[in-house]
């Protein structure tokens, strides 16, 4: 039966393991391919590297990254952040990625996710969510004449949205409604959702679970919880309530608060299918 | 030597990895003379299944994975490694693939209104394995042992005493097949810790 996966992300900045709060904030936290040769043996069931080194030039940097970390773990690995065109994908996956997260580049061109889906496979283009709760509903109407954005979330005109999409690490609103745009992503070939909340991101309160199941509920595809894991209740609730695949958390195991054992265990006695590995 | 097959496509570094890691050499090639002097033959994959036989066409490689495999040598095929060996699949539309299988390979296809209807897909993360069919690769590889999935395909041999191990998403699937010096599995034992180097480390150990 397939077990429920917990997923350690690195932020990694020029090479180096950070995790910011609120996408502020940054921490030092290591070196990315001895973090991730720890998360290995702990037995965590993915690894993920967030890439938000600001430059597009400094790419190789997280190519080095990847390269370095395929050497040393036999697990998979997914890398995302400024991620803009099909040799960015490539050279990620040559350098033993197994997947890729696109978030922005998604936004400006819906058909960037299509053509590399096609290209490289549905099971390796991750789609990256930032959503946020929205009290104007009135944005995404006036966005929408927006011409970047096709389909028809475009005519869905009169519906009021509740989260959403941000862009650019968090920092640009796009007016796009995020259980649309999970439909959406779906249809141009996304095979899985990462989904962080802006809100919960770095607070620690636990993942926005109304979020997480709306999304999940809404498409076919796995969806990935994110942002606000604080402990692993928190975990077993974007499993159980938020109905998540997969959950993905930082702090909590990167400064020694959980291991990746424990949240398995504490899991497993809950009673969700985990793969046994303590 | 290990002669891993390059098309272009997939995550080839992470295989030779896995095989330096066990102790065998491994070389990334898509020189035919290099593969038809190589004691085993990998073919790995990801990605999209015309793309790949296009690539293969392109790269002037499907006579030289076909004769490997009549030569006998042993030959591991990783999930579209897998697929391709078949008769065709309905990924994107229909298209053949190298045809030394008979059988096919289809979507997964969960109804809506069922009770399968939670079941996303692609099939991403790791499931446990039931084995069928003993043979030299599996060596040391029990029965509900835990391998990584990521795919949205899964073949049908129509010879069914061909399949290695089985899987449960759904319904049971065929995770892995062994035919003479084929053995070809869809999860990747490259991703798959212990339990995927141990099956490569026993596939190069094979003579």
């Amino acid at each position: 039966m397939l077990t429920r996966r917990i997923i350690p992300c690195l932020d990694v900045k020029d090479g180096r393991v950070v995790k910011g709060v609120k996408f502020l904030n940054l921490r030092d936290a290591g070196d990315p391919v001895e973090i991730a040769e720890f998360y290995d043996k702990e037995g965590a069931d993915e690894i993920t590297f967030l890439d938000i080194t600001a430059s597009h030039e400094d790419r190789d940097i997280i190519i080095d990254v990847v390269y370095r970390t395929a050497e040393k773990v036999f697990m998979p690995l997914t890398v995302g952040g400024g991620i803009r065109t099909l040799d960015d994908i490539r050279n990620l996956l040559k350098a033993g990625a197994d997947k890729v997260s696109v978030n922005t580049a998604a936004v400006k061109d819906p058909d960037f996710v299509k053509r590399a889906s096609e290209r490289f496979g549905t099971q390796c283009i991750v789609v990256a969510i930032d959503a946020k709760k929205s009290q104007k509903s009135e944005v995404r109407s006036q966005k929408l004449e927006d011409k970047s954005l096709k389909s028809e979330i475009r005519n869905q005109k009169s519906e009021i949205y509740r989260w959403e999409v941000f862009t650019h690490g968090g920092r640009n609103p796009t007016g796009i409604d995020a259980v649309c745009w999970a439909k959406e992503m779906e249809e141009y070939g996304a095979g899985e959702i990462l989904l962080t909340s802006m809100d919960r991101d770095g607070t620690k309160d636990g993942y926005d679970i109304e979020l997480t199941k709306s999304i999940s509920e809404a498409v076919g595809i796995p969806v990935i919880a994110s942002g606000g894991a604080g402990n692993l209740q928190h975990l077993y609730e974007g499993f159980v309530e938020g109905k998540a695949d997969a959950v993905l958390a930082a702090s909590i195991f990167h400064y020694n608060e959980y291991t990746i054992k424990e949240a398995k265990r504490f899991l497993k006695d809950k009673g969700i299918n985990v793969r046994p590995n303590f | 030597m290990i002669a891993i097959i390059d098309y272009g496509m997939g995550n080839l570094r992470s295989v030779q990895k896995g095989f330096e890691r066990v102790g065998h050499d491994a070389v990334v090639t898509r020189d035919p003379r290099r593969i038809a002097d190589a004691s085993h033959v990998v073919l790995p994959g990801v990605g999209a299944f015309k793309d790949c036989m296009e690539n293969l066409k392109n790269y002037n490689l499907l006579e030289p994975i076909c004769k490997a495999i009549e030569s006998g040598k042993p030959f591991l095929g990783i999930c579209l490694g897998l697929q391709i060996l078949f008769t065709e699949s309905e990924e994107f539309g229909r298209h053949r693939g190298l045809d030394l299988i008979k059988g096919k390979v289809v979507r997964f296809n969960f109804k809506l209104g069922n009770q399968d209807s939670q079941l996303k897909v692609p099939h991403i993360g790791w499931n446990d394995i039931r084995i069928k069919c003993r043979t030299p690769v599996l060596e040391g590889i029990d029965d509900g042992f835990f391998f990584y999935f990521v795919h949205s395909y899964y073949v049908i041999p129509e010879d069914e005493r061909m399949i290695a191990t089985t899987t449960s998403y759904g319904m049971n699937f065929t995770s892995s097949i062994c035919m003479e010096n084929i053995f070809a599995c869809q999860f990747h034992p490259e991703k798959s810790q212990e339990g995927g180097l141990k099956i490569l480390k026993n596939f190069g150990d094979l003579s």
